[in-house]
């Protein structure tokens, strides 16, 4: 639950002693320790969780990060790294009795290398950036969530992130081809090169998605693509939402690979055309947008049998943009869903639950009914193409209660998407949000094996303490709660 | 072709090799022995857990037990107009998936659509403590623990034995068709990197015995629109090359002496080391039939940044992946005693210690 432990505790000769021995390692301006100056850094973009940190640390290099881990190390305080903040899980918040190493100043791109479509960045470099930069090549980087904007690439490989194109052109973990990273001791350590593999384990796959665990990246090597030379966009209404989930089957088994593939149900897109003026048909029950991309010749042909299908599959209207102005507003409306949905309720919670796509209209139906149950409307905006949920609770948190009757709805929803073989996120990751629903998806022999993946990269375990993988003892605690089916989740622990 | 899962009698395996304190030489089809270093061992076999769990080609996932043919999955993918996308070298008919992920080996297609590690959604394994656990799962997008699925694939069942795979396909293109260019190694170079900042349907490129080799793939009129901005020779049996380039059934392959994998950024120059060159992944896949010495290779590749396998390096059990860093050894180290503190799965077989 939220704890908002604002008011800063007096210090401990320890933490003076910190404090003291950073401003050693650093300038001035890169320690922040008064109370304004660490507000900002409380919390991530799921703002329910707050915690004021001992002190922020803003490096300027890969030394002086090297140095803030060792000093970290030797006094054994908690380090929590930061981007942007845009995270949705809580897995920036701070540690109370830890600081925060933001990675805000590392906005340099090192190099943009076009003959082997690479670019070499810092980690505070935002998403959009590395495409601005490649774009004069005609080049992009791919992966584009939809906080790209803002949001850090260092924070993207730390999260795993995807956007609306990875049904084609997959996530980071698919686009990473080198890292450097300074581990919990301060090593400084490449992993890849940049070359398409690199001997013995996968540790660039182990580090993507590792939510500032594991080590702390300071340098991120992608991979660009070239611009397609046109992209087309379908846009489909259904009458029933289920209808709308069986075209998404339909279009995939008729040989499509779309390079976006997105469904919105009826709350969503009526808040979207309110907000935005997309062009969306407000009395339709769920809309598709379906995007196809590469040559012309290519995107011609592709939109037509888009276009087929979705009519074969009782889709009330099909539309294609009719320029490019009109693919950008179609795109519009879904890319500004969440702060859509954001003005219709004075609150919204942001799920996050992949499921196998054949569970599609099941789980919709099971969503309606779990809204109903709670009685928080529920809008639903999601990666349709690769089953990626985003359910949105809408609530009010000064109402008393509401704040956790929509979490407890939100569990209820992950587990749904558990039960039907999928998982507890698909791109925002665990953080501090979802700790206890990671119980449910795994049982103890296999977080007992995370924590030992953990152990084996960073043995003290100051790396964001007490986030991603929960301990067996808060998933017995956890468990003794939440029965289910009358089946009591990892038996071999003892209760109490 | 019946299907068996035989994960508890592998379990009892794994419990009775740590209770004796033997370690274990997992084996799927055996195709791929000739890979590594040499490791000893009671043979583990795989290759009885087989058949395919779940495929529902709506999905676009498959999942299979380890033992399972490559020949069976690809058949039964290419019924429903699909495939492995990352055209996994089989050597020999009774190649394995689960060894196919063990050796994390890809073809000509890998750096258009993805290595076999980007291919695996998820999986079952045991691990050194002869626990069956789950990780990854069924569907596309999967952020909830660390990637252990990934991390299995070219550990070399180091790390655990995989029982279960679910992995990505792809719909089979349609289209395809090779087109050849006369040209010299730099040459080919270029015009392979210049493939990769246009946006072409290009899935193939590879250089041998001057001649440029560019497969592109898709719908039928991308294909043409392909060949008439690309121009080259239309190569009459296309899919036969490819599939002999992919199995190494091309007479380059054929050569007695050591044979290297060199894997470099695709730009990198002709490297100048005495041999026999075939480039593949549009450059960043080399293979190299030398009789210069290994140690001095490894130098001049380390030097453009890429590493070098020696591939079938025979009983001689120098190394054969290139050397780790410290720092990376290190970690390579802990995490191999945080799968299997018993060092009970082919130990060795990557690196000594391992
Ligand atoms: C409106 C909105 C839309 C969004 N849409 C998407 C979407 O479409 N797809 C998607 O995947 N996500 C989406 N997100 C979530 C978020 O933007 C991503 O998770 C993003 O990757 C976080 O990047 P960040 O720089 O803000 O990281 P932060 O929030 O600062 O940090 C996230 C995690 O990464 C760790 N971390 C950050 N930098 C480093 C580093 N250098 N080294 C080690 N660990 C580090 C932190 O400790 C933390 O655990 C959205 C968020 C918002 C607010």
């Amino acid at each position: 639950m939220p704890n908002a432990l604002n008011a800063r505790p007096k210090r401990t000769p320890t933490q003076r002693k910190l404090l003291k021995a950073l401003a050693r390692l650093l300038p001035p301006a890169c320690v922040l320790t008064d109370p304004e100056d660490l507000r900002p850094f409380e919390c991530d973009g799921l703002s329910v969780y707050r915690r004021m940190p001992l002190a922020v640390v803003l490096p300027e290099t890969v030394d002086q990060v090297q140095a803030i881990m060792r000093l970290a190390h030797r006094m054994g305080i908690p380090v929590v790294a930061r981007g942007a903040g845009t995270g949705l899980s809580g897995g920036a918040l701070p540690s109370g009795d830890g600081i925060v190493l933001s990675l805000a100043k590392f906005t340099r791109i090192l190099r943009i290398d076009p003959p082997n479509a690479l670019a070499t960045v810092e980690p505070g470099v935002r998403n959009l950036a590395i495409s601005e930069a490649a774009a004069s090549h005609g080049l992009y980087y791919a992966p584009d969530p939809s906080s790209q904007i803002a949001c850090t690439i260092g924070g993207n490989v730390a999260e795993n992130a995807g956007g609306v194109h990875c049904l084609k052109y997959g996530l980071t973990v698919h686009n990473v081809l080198g890292l450097k990273v300074v581990t919990g001791e301060g090593e400084l350590v490449s992993i890849g090169t940049g070359t398409l593999d690199s001997p013995g384990y996968d540790l660039l796959a182990l580090m993507t998605g590792s939510e500032g665990m594991l080590a702390i990246i300071v340098e991120v090597t992608v991979r660009l693509l070239p611009r397609p030379e046109r992209a087309q966009v379908a846009l489909a209404a259904f009458d029933d939402i289920a209808k709308a989930g069986e075209a998404v089957g339909a279009l995939i088994a008729g040989g499509m690979v779309p390079a976006a593939l997105e469904m919105m149900d009826r709350l969503a897109v009526q808040a979207a055309e309110d907000f935005v003026r997309a062009g969306y048909p407000r009395d339709a029950q769920a809309i598709l947008l379906c995007e196809v991309d590469g040559s012309n010749a290519e995107v011609s042909q592709a939109i037509m049998a888009v276009r087929e299908v979705l009519l074969q599959s009782g889709a009330s209207l099909v539309r294609t943009a009719v320029d490019e102005a009109e693919r950008q507003r179609f795109w519009k409306g879904r890319k500004s869903a969440f702060p859509a949905v954001g003005r219709i309720a004075p609150d919204y919670y942001c799920m996050d639950g992949t499921i196998p796509r054949r569970e599609l209209p099941r789980v919709l139906r099971e969503i309606a009914a779990l809204s109903a149950h709670y009685g928080l409307p529920v809008a639903n905006v999601f990666h349709a193409g690769d089953g990626n949920l985003h359910p949105l609770i809408l609530f009010d948190a000064n109402r008393p209660g509401e704040l956790a009757r929509c979490e407890a709805l939100g569990r209820d929803i992950l587990a749904l998407c558990v039960a039907a073989g999928g998982t507890i996120t698909g791109e925002h990751g665990v953080g501090m949000e979802k700790i206890d629903s990671m119980c449910i998806q795994f049982q103890s022999g296999e977080l007992r094996q995370f924590h030992a993946v953990k152990a084996a990269l960073d043995p003290a375990g100051l790396l964001n303490p007490g986030k991603a993988v929960p301990t067996l003892h808060r998933c017995a605690e956890f468990g003794a709660m939440h029965v289910h089916r009358g089946e009591l989740p990892h038996p071999d622990l003892d209760r109490f | 072709m019946g299907a068996t899962d035989l994960s508890p009698a592998l379990r009892s395996q794994v419990l009775a090799a740590l209770e004796a304190g033997t370690a274990l030489k997992i084996c799927g089809g055996d195709s791929k022995h000739f890979l590594g270093r040499t490791t000893a061992g009671q043979v583990l076999s795989l290759s009885g857990h087989h058949g395919i769990v779940d495929y529902d080609p709506r999905e676009l996932v498959l999942t299979a037990r380890a033992g399972t043919r490559l020949a069976e999955i690809e058949e039964t993918l290419a019924q429903a107009g699909q495939m492995l996308a990352f055209e996994p070298p089989r050597f020999g008919a009774r190649a394995t998936l689960g060894g196919t992920m063990a050796c994390g080996l890809s073809g000509p297609r890998r750096p258009y659509r993805g290595a076999a590690r980007d291919a695996i959604l998820g999986c079952r394994l045991i691990n050194g403590r002869g626990e069956v656990l789950r990780f990854g799962g069924q569907v596309m997008k999967n952020v909830a623990g660390y990637d252990v699925s990934r991390l299995m694939v070219g550990a070399y069942g180091t790390l655990g034995i995989l029982l279960e795979i679910s992995v990505r396909v792809w719909p089979r293109p349609t289209h395809s068709l090779t087109l050849m260019y006369e040209c010299g190694p730099a040459e080919a170079i270029e015009r392979m990197c210049g493939l990769s900042l246009r946006p072409l349907p290009v899935d193939g490129a590879c250089f041998h015995e001057g001649h440029c080799y560019i497969r592109v793939s898709g719908a039928q009129t991308a294909v043409q629109e392909a060949h008439s901005r690309l121009g080259g020779e239309p190569l009459h049996d296309g899919a036969a090359f490819w599939e002999a380039l992919r199995e190494h059934r091309l007479p380059f392959f054929a050569c007695a002496g050591p044979l290297y994998r060199i894997v470099v950024k695709p730009h990198t120059p002709p490297l100048a080391i005495a041999g026999d060159w075939l480039l593949d992944w549009g450059g960043a896949q080399r293979w190299l039939a030398s009789p210069v010495p290994a140690s001095a290779i490894r130098r001049c590749v380390a030097q453009a940044g890429g590493h070098v396998t020696r591939w079938r390096a025979g009983a001689d059990d120098a190394d054969v992946f290139e050397p780790l860093t410290p720092a990376l050894a290190r970690i390579h180290r802990r995490l191999k005693d945080g799968f299997d503190p018993g060092h009970v799965f082919n130990p060795g077989r990557t690196y000594p210690g391992l």
